[in-house]
């Protein structure tokens, strides 16, 4: 179990983690989501003990990273940046981590062959592509077996293969019954891999609940109707409370009333009815939602969504 | 499942310090002898170092009748120092830009942050990379001294005779090593405290080949002493057979001044790579 307690960072003037708290439970993807410089990556880094937090304090079952005696066999993590020699081959970069650990090497053999770089793994990490790199230290990660996953980005620069591939591996870890916890900006990558969700923006906590808890919470449901007396179907059903979001030919995108009310409304007029279609959102869309006006970065293109206060100053870099 | 065969459950107590210690001098070296940087300074140090030394040794005795006869008289007192002085001018530089990469390599690629999650103490992965390090170069330093000591005093024997058994001749070429594994660590240090490897580079050098001259430049006394402490101008002092009249220091007080800049640049190293985020 990964428990952090009002977890604050500050890199200059900018605050990018800001007293953030929660628990990630053993047994489920758990998904940690926001936009570009929301401090996941800060965060995952104050978890690991790579940078010290301002406020608060981050354990994995019950201890602080800095305090495990054999780390690498307790918590794996894949970090954003590239964290291997590109001098020296996988091989030899896993071997180093692994002899620290007092890990034999037919484990570094193991793990090599699990994440597909056998045929490259006495070459040096300098030739390797972005999805080699990010195979590397998966390896690295489960390199100790451990218990707790931290991954930031896993599935950042992998071919659509190896995203399968690595949905899986993910799930396979938490049914094995570990506790995995994964950045990404990715929402609908999210969708289908992670159970549960952590959501931040501005390094603030937005939710933590379940995926279809969120996708629930987060946006209105709207109904599709289509008729061929749509203007009339329409009238009644402003009058009965409803809002007429999107009108289309005949076809109407209802909120505020449900489908069931709208076909007995329908139904009492004898209006015929070509189609009436619940719409979940989609996690994109609830996302969106959710941390409007808390991405760092905006375009200012259909920019509905972007605040004209928004800072222009902070990098991503900065949060690195 | 193939995630887990060959690896036994984590363990909750601490392994053993013994164990502990050992594990890590294994990753260390590892470390070192995994990258072609190694290799290749490695080399570099053990063509230069006998080489040049053969070479100037070999120049000052072939001129030698058109030498004047105080220089003469220098060489004759402390053949050791003439014969290993170029060689090792020139040799430690390889050990310099070496104990920079150790340190600041690791920063330069990332890789120091899966070493310090993998020991997440941090001062335990400093200081047995030091340990490592300094016995490679230590030894490596003897490998280029005797070699080196031995050509030259071949080439000058009819003009200034010396063995090893000479009085400070042995401590000397001793020195030599002793003096490159010093050397090695400050490199490494000042690498720790920049995390810049061409930063650091340029900074080692500069203490080692700069400074010296500039800080004879200070008026009287003054230049004298600032330039007799210097790291590297204190240290080399125990690769010379004989104290000069010039030399404030003694071969071994040199060194012991070399050693402590050293320690105490170690010391700032290790108290910042514990508070710095990586």
């Amino acid at each position: 179990m990964i428990e952090a307690r009002d977890l604050s960072k500050r890199y200059g003037d900018k605050l990018a983690v800001d007293h953030l708290s929660f628990t990630v439970q053993p047994g489920t993807v758990t998904g940690f989501l926001g936009p570009n410089g929301a401090g996941k990556s800060t965060t995952m880094r104050l978890l690991l003990g790579l940078d010290r937090p301002d406020t608060g304090s981050a354990t994995i079952d019950g201890r602080h990273y800095r305090d495990l005696a054999e780390p690498l066999r307790v918590v794996g993590a894949l970090l954003e940046a590239r964290a291997v020699h590109s001098g020296r081959s996988a091989y030899n970069n896993l071997l180093v981590l692994a002899q620290t650990q007092g890990l034999p090497r037919k484990r570094v053999d193991e793990v090599i062959e699990l994440v597909g770089l056998t045929s490259v793994a006495k070459k040096r990490v300098k030739g390797f592509s972005l999805g080699m790199g990010q195979r590397l230290g998966i390896a690295a990660a489960l390199l100790g077996n451990p218990e707790v996953l931290i991954l930031d980005e896993p599935v950042n620069g992998l071919d659509p293969e190896a995203i399968l591939w690595m949905r899986n591996l993910l799930k396979r870890l938490a049914a094995e019954g570990r506790t995995v916890f994964v950045s990404s900006h990715l929402m609908n990558e999210m969708a289908v891999t992670a159970d549960h969700l952590i959501v931040i923006g501005r390094g603030k906590l937005m939710a933590d609940c379940t995926t279809e808890e969120f996708i629930e919470r987060s946006s209105e449901k709207s109904v599709l109707v289509k008729s061929p007396d749509v203007a009339r179907l329409a009238e009644l059903i402003t009058a009965d409370g409803g809002v007429i979001a999107q009108a289309d030919g005949d076809e109407v995108t209802v909120r505020n009333l449900l489908a069931p009310r709208i076909g007995h409304l329908a139904a009492s007029a004898g209006i015929e009815l070509h189609e009436l279609a619940p719409q979940a959102a989609s996690l994109e869309e609830a996302f969106m939602e959710l941390t409007r006006g808390s991405a760092e970065y905006e375009g200012s293109i259909g920019g509905a969504a972007a605040p004209s206060s928004a800072p222009a100053s902070s990098t991503e870099g900065s949060a690195a | 499942m193939t995630t887990a065969t060959a690896v036994p459950p984590a363990v909750t107590d601490a392994p053993p310090a013994g164990v502990k210690t050992a594990r890590l001098l294994r990753s260390e070296w590892t470390k070192l002898v995994t990258v072609r940087s190694t290799l290749w300074s490695l080399i570099l140090l053990v063509i230069i170092t006998p080489g040049l030394s053969a070479l100037f040794t070999w120049a000052n005795d072939h001129n030698w009748s058109q030498a004047n006869a105080s220089d003469r008289a220098n060489i004759v007192a402390d053949p050791t120092s003439l014969i290993l002085g170029t060689g090792f001018l020139f040799g430690q530089l390889t050990i310099c830009v070496l104990g920079v990469l150790v340190m600041a390599g690791e920063y330069s690629t990332g890789s120091i942050r899966s070493s310090l999650l993998a020991v997440p103490k941090r001062t335990p992965m400093l200081a047995a990379k030091c340990a490592i390090f300094a016995a490679v170069v230590f030894v490596f330093g003897e490998l280029v001294a005797f070699p080196s000591f031995f050509i030259g005093a071949k080439i000058l024997h009819n003009h200034a005779p010396v063995s090893l058994g000479d009085s400070g001749v042995l401590r000397a070429v001793i020195g030599g090593g002793l003096y490159l594994a010093v050397l090695g660590l400050f490199a490494l240090a000042i690498g720790a405290l920049v995390r810049h490897t061409a930063g650091a580079i340029t900074g080692v050098i500069a203490f080692v080949l700069v400074l010296a001259p500039l800080a004879q430049l200070l008026p009287g006394s003054l230049g004298k002493h600032v330039h007799a402490y210097l790291p590297s101008e204190a240290g080399h002092l125990i690769a010379q057979a004989h104290q000069s009249d010039t030399d404030l220091l003694s071969p071994w007080q040199g060194f012991g001044v070399f050693c402590l800049w050293t320690a105490v640049l170690l010391g700032l190293a290790a108290w910042l790579l514990n508070r710095r985020d990586a």
